[in-house]
């Protein structure tokens, strides 16, 4: 027994406790149920409900559990007459003022204060008065308020601060009049606001896209993984009659603790979108005909074998979203491998390759997510992971609340929900020599021998105060870590960034790692959905063309594996030009689009999302498998299924699988003995460019257009966090250019030109212009990265 | 954004503020948020706009809802425009015993507007007194403009508010 141990006795038996954990702490660890609203184990105490009122041995009266702190020997009744007299008297409190609607309240069946005043509450009740009547705000698409119903716990108040790092709601006024609300009308923007409707025990705060429209006794459960970002969040799936209702988080304290993004709670919608694919689809002659799965599989055989006849399989390419599963990418590289073509890719946010054969086995975390909370320094470059990986900048949070210094190398300054300490923003070209000199710094207080080679690249770049501070904090923390976001991994001197974080790493003895990707980039590395890899990262002596040669290339055939190229890749136009040429466009796909309509020949239907089964690995290389939730829409299927069959209209031999589960069985014999672990160094950047002074484009990505499930849920298209369509510069670069919002700007890039918004954004650098990905409007501009000119019109 | 808004506050209104900030530890500074208030409140005829509001949470590095839940809190802090001269007559317990309730009927007659209500002409507000003011020995008692006026009758409240611009 350790020295904080304690004994307490509750009920009459003796439990074993800590020193300082509450009461309710012990009571819920050893499952003895003392009643509560206000109380939430991942937030802090509050104790303004009293509803979790024990009797405690020698207290002149009853006493919240939730604040009341063990101590050896202490004796607690939960549920003697006198604790559940206390409990009563509380519950007729809250209910005095609550409007007891359970019939129209989309909480009802799943309400604390329902369950509660079944338990606690009287048949009738004494209060003749007027009840208080509060009105409603309008909190944004997602949140629904009714804020009669609220019981004044203020945990959503608590979520915001202690969570969210938002203050958005508050408690104003005071007595009777005190009500929860935003004061002035205002949308939520924090991207975790739904995790408000978990908390909220009654009905003030509940769903706005699942209003009224299912009961929660009438619906399933069904696990899964969310599939939006590299966390890989547990969640449920609600499902009735077939349809996902909606989606709640799973807890898992090592992976996203009991909290989702908004991204992942609402992107459900994306399934029931209008332009779902029903059928295989075949054009002929330019027009679209519906056939059977046997015909399409036909064709696909008679046009295939017909180019590997003509052009040879090397003309074929095939691209598969990272957000596939592990079983379809597998089988995918496969059948392409078994057909002689090594064009596989699923990088498609990525333009710089040229270090890939000294890449790590999967852009890996280097560390448990759960541990990042623990860090006391962190360098990001090019990354934002408040919206591109939510539940890991919940970690960093937490760090920083501990006291860590989270510092950024970044090309826009973003607004987090922490503290952040030194920051360098600069435009994208800048950001390989930026972290260069943070390099000459290190070496100059340690003199690491690291070769003439290195030491005449950083040479070539000035230190300024701003490095120091970086390159000093970073060693001299305790645990430190440099991480590489989604900006730096689309970045086009990429294999510089890497080079150079790498080494600041190493420098400072700090975890390099990745927090870039999506829901399985990792999985799609390690299955070898790569031209250079093939299955567990091996080698292949046959390297293929990646993502972007295979649309420079202008192929014969191209295997799309749902994706939508012109808005997913690095350069939407480059792959359209390539995908219209092509003389066989094969695409599994859950949706039909003009695009796709367009320069597809052979259309694919697919299950998506909650419909799918398989298994995906996060960026901390855990896999996580799932099955299907509800019945895939139409005649669409598995992807896995249609590539089983397609292996066997191809005459490849094992493709003859039953079940998912024998693919992942195959596949975990491979894997096992993997280790994730980076590689060394990487690839020495050539030279390094400084500020020229031109004006450069740079792209990053809007949290809810990152992928075709969630550009198509409606209540997220919503909010801000959307592609906006608008050409983002810096009011001093808008002044010089002579142009300014009141009209268009004509936007000329890569020999196009077009006619976009301007939008005055004062957190990027100079000479700096930001066009957000995957926008229908911008894609026609060509590359993400590049020189770029902006005029009026 | 920041930095426009916080603007709007006047140069005495900082100067004010920044005097208030001295008295508290360098990392408490949003501790003189109602001493801020009070100041930018006084300069606005006696009431806070949002905007006001959020320049104060602006200038103390505050949540703008921390400084609306306070605003709202205190009944010093007046969130909606009222008349020139605030009247608060004291009816608790003390008071309302030395007949609290006859002033307040009589100031309400006078005035022809209700409790918590302006004049038309924006002179006069009678404001919803939550708290005893602390001058029980002299109830029945008002305050006006931070003045107290105590042992009350009819008479002399005619006389007080007449005198008023
Ligand atoms: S809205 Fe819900 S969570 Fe927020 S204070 Fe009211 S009852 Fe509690
Ligand atoms: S749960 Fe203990 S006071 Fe609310
Ligand atoms: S009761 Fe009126 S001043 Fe105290």
């Amino acid at each position: 027994m350790s020295d904080d141990t304690i004994t307490i006795e509750v009920d009459g038996k003796p439990y074993e406790a800590k020193k300082g954990q509450m009461l309710i702490e012990v009571t819920d660890a050893n499952d003895i149920y003392v009643p509560r609203f206000c109380y939430h184990k991942n937030l802090s105490v509050a104790a303004n409900c009293r509803m979790c009122l024990v009797e405690v041995e020698k207290a002149p009266k009853p006493l919240p559990a939730c604040a009341t702190p063990v101590m050896d020997g202490m004796k607690v009744s939960t549920k003697s007459a006198y604790a559940v007299e206390a409990q009563k008297s509380v519950m007729e409190f809250l209910l005095i003022n609550h409007p007891l609607d359970c019939p129209i309240c989309d909480q009802g069946g799943e309400c604390e204060l329902q369950d509660l005043a079944m338990g606690y509450g009287r048949d009738v009740s004494r209060y003749q008065e007027q009840k208080r009547v509060v009105q409603d705000k309008n909190i944004g698409p997602l949140v629904q308020t009714d804020m009669t119903r609220c019981i004044h716990c203020t945990r959503c108040v608590r979520f915001g601060e202690e969570i969210a790092g938002l203050q958005e709601l508050g408690a104003t006024g005071r007595g009777e009049h005190m009500l929860i609300g935003t004061y002035i009308e205002k949308s939520m923007c924090s991207e975790l606001s739904g995790n408000i409707i978990d908390l909220c025990p009654v009905g003030a705060l509940t769903s706005k896209p699942f209003r009224f429209s299912a009961r929660s006794w009438e619906m399933a459960q069904y696990n899964g993984i969310a599939p939006h970002d590299a966390v890989g969040s547990n969640i449920y799936f609600h499902v009735k009659d077939d349809r996902v209702k909606r989606v709640v988080p799973a807890e898992n304290e090592m992976i996203n603790e009991v909290w989702i993004s908004d991204r992942d709670r609402f992107s459900y919608e994306g399934l029931y979108s209008d332009d779902r694919l029903l059928a295989p689809m075949l054009k002929e002659n330019g027009e679209w005909r519906q056939v059977d799965w046997q015909t399409a599989f036909q064709t696909i055989k008679e046009r295939l074998e017909e180019i590997i006849a003509t052009d040879g399989a090397n003309r074929i390419g095939a691209l598969a979203a990272p957000t596939s599963t592990c079983e379809e990418l597998y089988l995918l590289q496969k059948l392409m491998r078994g057909l002689g073509c090594h064009n596989i890719d699923h990088r498609i946010h990525q333009v710089d390759f040229t270090d890939q054969d000294v890449a790590p086995l999967f852009p890996w975390l280097g560390m448990p997510i759960a541990e990042l909370e623990a860090l006391d320094a962190a360098l990001l470059i090019g990354a934002y992971p408040r919206k591109e990986q939510p539940m890991i900048n919940h970690r960093l949070r937490k760090a920083v609340l501990k006291g860590a210094d989270i510092m950024l190398v970044n090309s826009v300054d973003y607004e987090f929900n922490y503290r952040t300490s030194d920051k360098l923003i600069s435009s994208p070209g800048v950001l390989p020599a930026m972290l260069a000199a943070i390099v000459k710094v290190l070496l100059e207080s340690d003199n690491k021998a690291v070769g003439k080679d290195v030491e005449r690249l950083v040479n070539q770049v000035q230190v300024e105060e701003t490095h120091r501070q970086i390159a000093g904090k970073l060693a001299s923390a305790e645990t430190r870590a440099v991480l590489l976001g989604n900006v730096a991994v689309a970045h086009p001197q990429f294999s510089a960034i890497r080079y150079l974080a790498d080494m600041i790493a190493r420098l400072t003895h700090a975890n390099f790692g990745y927090m870039s990707g999506h829901a399985n980039t990792a999985g799609a590395c390690l299955v070898g959905a790569l031209p250079h890899r093939t299955v567990a990262g091996l080698a292949t002596n046959n390297t293929g063309l990646n993502a972007t040669s295979m649309f420079e290339e202008q192929l014969s055939a191209y295997v799309l594996l749902n994706l939508e190229p012109e808005l997913d890749c690095w350069d939407g136009q480059l792959a359209l030009t390539a995908l219209q040429a092509a003389s066989c466009v094969i695409a599994m796909t859950p949706y039909m689009t003009t695009q796709i309509a367009d320069y597809a020949d052979i259309l694919l239907p697919i299950a998506h999302y909650a419909e799918n089964e398989g298994s995906i690995v996060n960026v901390e290389g855990v896999r996580q498998g799932f099955c299907s939730a509800v019945t895939t829409v139409g005649e669409s299927r598995p992807a896995w299924k249609v590539l089983r069959v397609l292996g066997n209209t191809l005459n490849q031999a094992g493709f003859d699988y039953n079940t998912v589960n024998e693919i992942t069985d195959e596949l975990a014999g491979m894997l096992d003995d993997i280790k994730p672990g980076l590689t060394d160094g990487g690839q020495l950047p050539g030279a390094l460019s400084i500020a020229n002074g031109s004006l450069q484009r740079m792209t990053d990505f809007q949290m809810n257009s990152a992928d075709s499930l969630v550009r198509r849920a409606s209540a997220l298209q919503q909010t801000r966090d959307v592609a906006d369509g608008a050409v983002h510069i810096n009011n001093e670069s808008a002044n010089k250019l002579g142009i300014s919002t009141e009209q268009n700007v004509l936007v000329k890039q890569n020999g196009v030109g077009l006619q976009l918004p301007l939008l005055i954004d004062d957190r990027l650098p100079d000479n700096t212009v930001l066009i957000h990905a995957a926008h229908p409007a911008c894609y026609a501009l060509g590359p993400w990265f590049g020189d770029i000119t902006l005029e009026r019109c | 954004m920041t930095e426009t808004t916080a603007k709007e506050l006047s140069k005495h209104a900082r100067e004010e503020i920044d005097r208030w900030i001295t008295k508290y530890p360098p990392d408490q500074k949003q501790s003189a948020v109602l001493a801020a208030m009070r100041v930018v409140q006084h300069e606005n005829n006696g009431y806070l706009t949002t905007e006001l509001m959020d320049a104060v949470a602006a200038y103390l590095d505050m949540a703008t809802i921390a400084v609306y839940e306070i605003a709202s809190f205190y009944s010093m802090l007046e969130t909606e425009p009222v008349g020139r001269h605030s009247i608060s007559v004291c009816t608790n317990i003390s008071c309302m015993l030395r007949g609290s309730d006859e002033i307040v009927e009589h100031i309400e007659r006078k005035l022809d507007i209700k409790t918590g209500e302006s004049t038309s002409d924006g002179r006069f507000y009678i404001k919803q007194e939550e708290e005893c003011l602390a001058a029980c020995c002299g109830g029945p008692m008002m305050m006006i403009d931070h003045k107290y006026y105590e042992n009350l009758t009819s008479g002399m409240i005619d006389e007080i508010l007449d005198k008023l611009d």
